[in-house]
């Protein structure tokens, strides 16, 4: 009995051996068959960050409407939250399978990336002229220089956006201020006093991911110093970024966070988090971005609901008394696309098509973001969204975010410092100071 | 039939070939022709995911390099002496003694403690066991965002506790000085259970035939324990000693989550900071640097401990 056990035993474990060989066979037959298929046509692999559905939304009606256009393309997306997206890039850029689109905040970090050769030269493309006008003339001047670098072109502008406080006009009303008075960085202390005496939490922030407290320092530094101002930092000039300009930003932050304007437990919060506070309207303002903010204090609201768009208001960023800033010197992002090294032409084509006139009215018309094509803005019927818009297009000196333009090293110090600041624990001197040692160490 | 024959396979004939070949083959060649099949692939692995790894990190970390192409900026042992300079590090290490103090004062004696009682064979005693298990096998990012839930002071569970004793919430992880203690409750919830599992392994192999001796004497609970469990248990305690002191240098998982180091960085431990100060920001120089100084901290701890604690087990 068992021998005869044995002897099936054995012949089992042959058996077993010959399916296992054949389904490998039948797998690898199937890979290359597969394969055959997918050479035919070209893949165009899209990496984003955005969180809006209404976006996405948008990109999937041009994504459609390209693929329509073009048989033989499949433009392929893919999402990776904000955070994660800039940690895990590098190491993407590097791989053997780089996304061919990817977004820019351009700044420092599109300069590290130039350098590292990772991205594709489209000067020749831009250049084009098409009726006689070039792709590149389509764009905002300011937003096509953002992406300019050693003379050449390396992304495609998509979108502008301006940083301004956005508040709850029925807890401004409940608390006696006036938004339309305050010009000036002291009325804008008096109306924190006054909404923190009404019992009202004044300020929303996010400072787990500590570049919305950055937003504060960055703009007091432009009111203080302008343009020249940061210049001048950059060459070095006048103690760098810790020369006075920005001690003076520095001691002006804290001012306000003395006055613990913030919400409970705003170090722990990000940026869903405390949009979420302010839309649920326990908080009276918060300092976003002009596109963004309206939807997402809505969406990341408790009810769902957050601020009806009616009893929202928009106040541009005080002047700071003494500073020789301009009032309309603006802080904000410049967003676009750019292309890995080995982007098929089908990317480039549809990138093109992304951000032409007509689509980037669209986006405008819908008051999704504020286009970076020229005319296109004008499109945008959103009060909120008009303002910032048009104090856009006025803007004598548009100061891209300091964490991303500084690079990734500097940009983080800038966060951890003004974090610190106003947490209180650090000053407004060695604050300036850690950034200015940054700053030399990375050049 | 005897018990021999009985145990002998039927097909015996066949099989006592086969293990005369086995065995004449030994006898001819050596154990070397199982050495040289089996030992590459494994040499190999070890050298390719350990060793190279860790001799680049050591390249890389005399480098100034962001992350990107060859590393080209030789800067030989400046971010050693950048790392020195930076507090932030000594926040990292004395967290990460922290981590292991706890680890070992109370989450040990925890474990222990639970071990004795659900290793009887009691009713629901492996109902018990497998609760006191599942927070090992929940991953630590999903173990780290439920815990950030958890200490929410607006919609989490310690606001809901709060409110119903009628105090204002904290906020722990908004807390500068705070922030550690509540990552530091974390980490005993996590890991303790797999602890108490060793532990119950290590009582169940006690014989009992030394507890009931100890009856007969008129021994108390407390006297058992000392005189016959610790001592007995004694390799075990010191195998979760050292998983606990290398686990907890490690830490990193935890923590993201839940305070990504920190408010101002007062949560970081020795790979997050690795992480946050030298991945995100590109200098992947400095943050090799930073990880060299945690290998050599855990080979140190690793070698003196088996020496000295470990040296007859």
């Amino acid at each position: 009995m068992g021998q005869s056990r044995l002897r099936v035993s054995a012949t089992s474990a042959s058996r077993s051996f010959c399916g296992a060989a054949l389904a490998l066979l039948l797998g690898v037959a199937s890979l290359l068959a597969g394969s055959q298929v997918v050479r035919a046509e070209t893949t165009v692999k899209w990496l984003y960050i955005e969180t809006n559905p209404a976006i996405i939304q948008y990109w999937k009606d041009i994504i459609g409407k390209f693929e329509q256009a073009h048989p033989g393309v499949k433009i392929e997306t893919q999402f990776l939250e904000n955070e994660a997206y800039k940690a895990k890039l590098p190491t993407l850029l590097q791989s053997s399978d780089p996304p061919h689109i990817f977004y820019s905040w351009a700044g420092g970090v599109l300069h590290a990336q130039v350098d590292s050769g990772v991205l594709k030269d489209i000067t020749a493309e831009m250049g084009k002229a098409d009726a006689g006008k070039s792709w590149g003339d389509s764009y905002n001047k300011a937003a096509l220089k953002a992406f300019t670098y050693k003379g050449k072109i390396w992304g495609v502008p998509n979108n502008l956006s301006e940083i301004d406080f956005y508040y709850n006009k029925k807890l401004f009303q409940k608390a006696g201020v006036d938004a339309t008075k305050i010009a000036t960085w002291s009325d804008f202390l008096g109306a924190v006093k006054a909404l923190k005496a009404a019992g009202i939490t004044p300020i929303a922030v996010g400072g787990a991911d500590k570049w919305p407290v950055h937003f504060y320092w960055v703009y007091l530094a432009i009111r203080q110093g302008g343009l020249q101002g940061f210049q001048d930092a950059l060459a070095g000039k006048n103690g760098g970024f810790a020369g006075p300009n920005f001690v003076k930003a520095g001691e002006a932050f804290k001012q306000l966070a003395d006055l613990s304007p913030f919400q409970p437990g705003y170090l722990a919060a990000k940026w869903p988090a405390f949009a979420g506070t302010f839309g649920d309207g326990r908080a009276a303002m918060v300092l976003a971005f002009s596109a963004t903010t309206a939807n997402l204090q809505r969406l990341n609201a408790a009810d769902q609901k957050g601020i009806p768009l009616e009893d929202l208001g928009l106040l541009h960023f005080p002047t700071l008394e003494g500073g020789t800033g301009l009032p309309t010197d603006t802080m904000g992002g410049i967003n676009g696309w750019l292309l890995g090294k080995n982007a098929p032409p089908e990317a480039v084509e549809f990138l093109r098509f992304l951000t032409n006139a007509e689509n980037q009215r669209e986006l405008a018309a819908r008051n999704l973001q504020i286009p970076a094509a020229k005319g296109a803005p004008q499109a945008v019927t959103d009060p909120l969204l008009k303002i910032a818009a048009q104090s856009l297009a006025a803007s004598t000196y548009h100061q891209n975010f300091y964490d991303q333009d500084l690079g990734p090293a500097v940009g983080r110090v800038v966060n951890d410092a003004t974090t610190d600041l106003a947490s209180g624990a650090t000053t407004p001197l060695a604050a300036a100071q850690q950034i200015q040692d940054a700053w030399a160490q990375e050049h | 039939m005897s018990l021999a024959a009985r145990l002998r396979p039927a097909g015996g004939a066949t099989i006592g070939r086969r293990r005369g070949t086995l065995s004449t083959a030994r006898r001819q060649f050596g154990v070397a022709p199982v050495v040289f099949l089996f030992l590459p692939p494994a040499l190999l692995l070890f050298t390719v995911f350990v060793v190279l790894p860790i001799g680049e990190a050591g390249w890389y970390s005399l480098f100034n390099w962001n992350g990107y192409g060859a590393p080209t900026e030789f800067v030989g042992l400046h971010n050693y002496e950048l790392l020195w300079r930076t507090p932030v590090f000594f926040t990292a290490l004395t967290n990460n003694l922290l981590i292991i103090a706890v680890s070992i004062l109370v989450q040990i004696p925890l474990a222990l403690c639970l071990a004795t009682l659900v290793s009887n064979r009691i009713a629901g005693a492996v109902t018990f066991r497998l609760i006191f298990f599942l927070p090992y096998v929940l991953a630590d990012v999903a173990a780290g965002l439920i815990w950030r839930f958890v200490y929410d002071g607006d919609y989490g569970l310690v606001a809901a506790a709060a409110s119903l004793v009628g105090v204002q919430a904290p906020y722990l992880l908004a807390e500068r000085g705070l922030a550690i203690y509540a990552i530091l409750v974390v980490v005993v919830w996590k890991y303790f259970g797999f602890h108490m599992m060793l532990f119950v392994a290590g009582l169940q192999t006690i014989d009992p035939s030394y507890y009931e001796a100890a009856e007969i004497d008129g021994a108390t609970r407390f006297q058992k324990f000392r005189s016959i469990t610790l001592p007995l248990l004694a390799p075990t305690l010191r195998l979760s000693v050292f998983f606990s002191v290398i686990g907890s240098l490690q830490l990193f998982d935890l923590v993201m989550p839940m305070t990504g180091g920190g408010p101002s960085n007062s949560s970081q431990t020795m790979v997050t900071f690795l992480y946050s100060f030298g991945i995100t920001r590109m200098r992947i120089g400095f943050g090799s640097a930073i990880g060299v100084v945690l290998f050599a901290i855990c080979v140190l701890f690793a070698f003196g401990y088996k020496r000295t604690l470990m040296r007859h087990d």
